[in-house]
């Protein structure tokens, strides 16, 4: 019998909320199957089982919140259990993928239904930046248009419009069971108490290097040529492929540090995604080492607007072995991390800009990008560090090797 | 400080004229009937004795000839002053003013510029028919090369030819015809105004009323109108119609989140629409209700009274428009 616990899905994780079972007793469970959903200070997340197995019995209700480690399940793993397996898989595979759709079916909107909604810019900015649904508002304007008198006298009389509109569906149980987008603040909550953790507890150094990118640009233009639009590559997936062969080279850097230093068999590579109401979330691109750079750039095309959603998974959340931050076009020059525990290093990206750089006895202009590293003094030393920074220049600069 | 004075529009324009003269021994002013007869709204009165007909002259009824000849005096590095009786008659002179004026400095790379000044009365007289009566204003707001303005006040009727003077290239200022008897209080000492910004001629909170010319002071009496009913109005005087001054206008958008246009000229393709189309592109996002425009009616300008007071908006037009925009 296995005892299925509720994950910890990060260091800033104490509890959770078991939404909703996915999985009913009898059911066969195959590994990587999603046994329930489960509400987070990041969102609605839906946890993974690991092992194989018959769900035997639910402990905690729908509905429960309870702490790490709680037991939820007990799983029968079925070796000496003949019966289970006799039965047909056809039965058992249907069920996992209604409630999947049933779930992104359920929170929409009056407003995606009816007739476009008249509502003048300023309205709808100001609606939009406090999450008024305007579906609901009564307009008072030309042609009975919502004007930004309406959306304040929504806010100033504390409407929850959002949750209102739940009410008015059908299915109102259910969904009143399935909190609402997390709270701004809930958010910002859990990153300042892993930012304050990693800060108490980590001596970070720090290290430094501009990396000449003209190569790894050049070779991301040639290869966007022969790409379709939708498979285009951006020069981040690129970073995260090089950063992931540099990890595999100077593995106490892919670890964690949790009495001594854990190296990890698995390249996981945590990518920081900034949230638009604010707050971040750092969903893993998972074997980043064994994918290539299309693989990865699907997986993130695939992952940030899943993160934006809260719509992560767990072992997304709970997987990662080392942290990407990266700026992007149009951003600071370097940024300096502090490491998510209990990993043992951050690497952070600046904006990729044109620089004089130089090489061999002369000056250029190239692209080239400031990367930092951030490292946990107790696992590793400033070596360590700069072995890491050193392999992936290396790497950077032989693109068509990755 | 020397206190405040009332004069009329025209004697605004003559003090102008009058002090640019004294000032500068360049400039001249030049245009049919402005000498002997005093200028055909008796602008230039009396000019003629103070400044002799070398400096007042009188010219042919040859829009194009003399415009052309008040070009070629700029270019020889004079300062002239031309007076064309209305924009109406301008017409004939488009192939200098555009063609000349507003091109040289271009054709030339940059080697001759035209610091030529042309006045022009615009817009409605009193009963003088379509033929004297139009608003061409946006005709030559549409021409690069160009710096356009319109005198909505007093204080730009003397104000703004002292420093349209000063500008290396060519400047065309509109006068309006209606106004000349119109008195108001300025400062006694005059002084020059800036001519590359709009103006806030009355601070508001609920709406924005952007015009010029004419409109200025309609759109002032408007919004006294609408402050007994509790509307607070902001009006925008554009005064420099190219190159436009959008920041002013954008300004009060983002504040008051709503605009009507106000204007005398026909509404098709005018500066309210190029003020509306900015306020589209630049300040959507602030907009709480569409923008509204106040125009003239797309006729020539009618002879009778009555039907010539209906051909552009009037104080209670603009009243009516603004009341219905915030309480509908």
């Amino acid at each position: 019998m296995i005892k299925f616990q509720m994950p910890n899905l990060g260091a800033d994780m104490e509890a959770g909320t078991l939404v909703e079972w996915r999985k009913q007793p009898g059911e066969f469970l195959n590994r990587g199957d999603i046994i329930a959903d489960v509400e987070t200070q990041k969102g609605l997340i839906e946890i993974e089982v690991f092992e194989e197995g018959t769900l035997e019995t639910l402990l905690v209700k729908e509905g429960e919140k309870v702490p790490v480690g709680t037991v939820l399940a007990l799983i029968n793993d079925g070796k000496a259990e003949v019966k289970v397996s006799e039965i047909p898989s056809g039965e058992t595979q249907k069920p996992e993928v209604h409630p999947i759709e049933d779930v992104e079916g359920k929170p929409g909107r009056k407003s995606d239904k009816g007739e476009r909604i008249k509502i003048s810019p300023l309205a709808r900015k100001i609606a939009e930046a406090n999450r008024v649904d305007i579906s609901l508002l009564k307009g008072t304007g030309p042609e009975g248009s919502i004007v930004k008198e309406d959306v304040e006298k929504a806010i100033s009389e504390g409407k929850k419009p959002i949750q209102e509109t739940e009410k008015e569906t059908d299915e109102t149980k259910e969904i009143l069971a399935k909190p609402a987008l997390p709270a701004f603040d809930a958010i910002r909550m859990a990153v300042a108490a892993a930012m304050s953790k990693s800060n108490r507890e980590i001596p970070h150094y720090y290290l430094e290097k501009r990396m000449d990118m003209s190569k790894a640009m050049d070779w991301v233009k040639e290869a966007n040529k022969e790409r379709p639009v939708q498979k285009r590559l951006l020069p981040v997936a690129f970073l995260i492929k090089a950063v992931a062969k540099a990890l595999d080279e100077v593995p106490d850097l892919n670890a964690t540090w949790e009495n001594g230093l854990q190296r990890k068999n698995e390249i996981n590579i945590g990518f920081v995604v900034s949230l638009r109401s604010g707050g971040i979330v750092v969903p893993a691109i998972l074997q980043a080492d064994s994918k290539t750079v299309d693989e990865i750039m699907e997986t993130i095309n695939d992952i940030i607007p899943r993160a934006r959603a809260f719509k992560l998974r767990s072992s997304e959340l709970s997987q990662s072995t080392f942290t990407i931050t990266s700026i992007g076009e149009g951003g600071a020059d370097k940024v300096f991390g502090l490491i998510y525990p209990p990993q043992v290093g951050i690497v952070g990206f600046g904006e990729i800009s044109e620089q004089p750089f130089a090489e061999d006895g002369m000056l250029g202009i190239r692209p080239v990008v400031d990367v930092t590293l951030a490292a946990d003094h107790r696992a590793t030393d400033g070596l360590i560090g700069s072995r890491f920074l050193a392999a992936l220049n290396k790497h950077l600069q032989n693109p068509e090797q990755l | 400080m020397s206190g405040m004075i009332k004069i009329t529009y025209r004697e605004a324009i003559k003090q102008a004229i009058r002090e640019a003269m004294q000032k500068d021994d360049r400039v001249f002013l030049m245009g049919e009937d402005v000498g002997n007869y005093g200028g055909a709204f008796a602008v230039s009165k009396g000019l003629l004795k103070e400044f002799g007909p070398d400096r007042i002259m009188d010219v042919p009824l040859s829009e194009s000839g003399f415009t052309g000849a008040g070009i070629g005096a700029a270019l020889a590095g004079m300062r002239p002053i031309v007076e064309v009786m209305t924009v109406n008659f301008s017409l004939l002179a488009m192939d200098q003013i555009f063609n000349n004026a507003a091109t040289l400095l271009h054709m030339s790379g940059g080697q001759l510029n035209v610091p030529i000044v042309i006045r022009m009365g615009c817009g409605i007289g009193r009963q003088l028919a379509a033929q004297h009566s139009h608003s061409w204003e946006p005709f030559f707001a549409h021409v690069p090369g160009l710096i356009v303005l319109s005198a909505g006040t007093h204080e730009d009727a003397r104000g703004m030819l002292l420093s349209a003077l000063q500008s290396p290239d060519p400047v065309i200022i509109f006068e309006y015809t209606a106004m000349l008897n119109l008195e108001s209080e300025i400062p006694a000492d005059s002084e020059a105004v800036g001519i590359t910004k709009a103006k806030v001629r009355r601070e508001g909170k609920d709406i924005s009323l952007i015009t010029y010319g004419a409109g200025v002071y309609k759109c002032l009496e408007a919004a006294v109108a609408l402050a007994e009913v509790g509307i607070d109005a902001e009006v925008i005087d554009m005064r420099v119609l190219r190159p436009m001054d959008e920041e002013t206008f954008l300004a009060s958008v983002g504040k008051t989140h709503r605009a009507l246009v106000v204007e005398e000229a026909w509404k098709s393709v005018s500066i309210s629409s190029e003020v509306v189309s900015r306020i589209m592109e630049k300040a959507f996002f602030d907009l709480d209700a569409p923008v509204e425009r106040l125009c003239g009616a797309e006729v020539p300008i009618p002879y009778p009274k009555h039907l010539e007071d209906a051909s552009v908006p009037q104080v209670m037009d603009i009243v009516d428009k603004v009341k219905k925009m915030l309480r509908s």
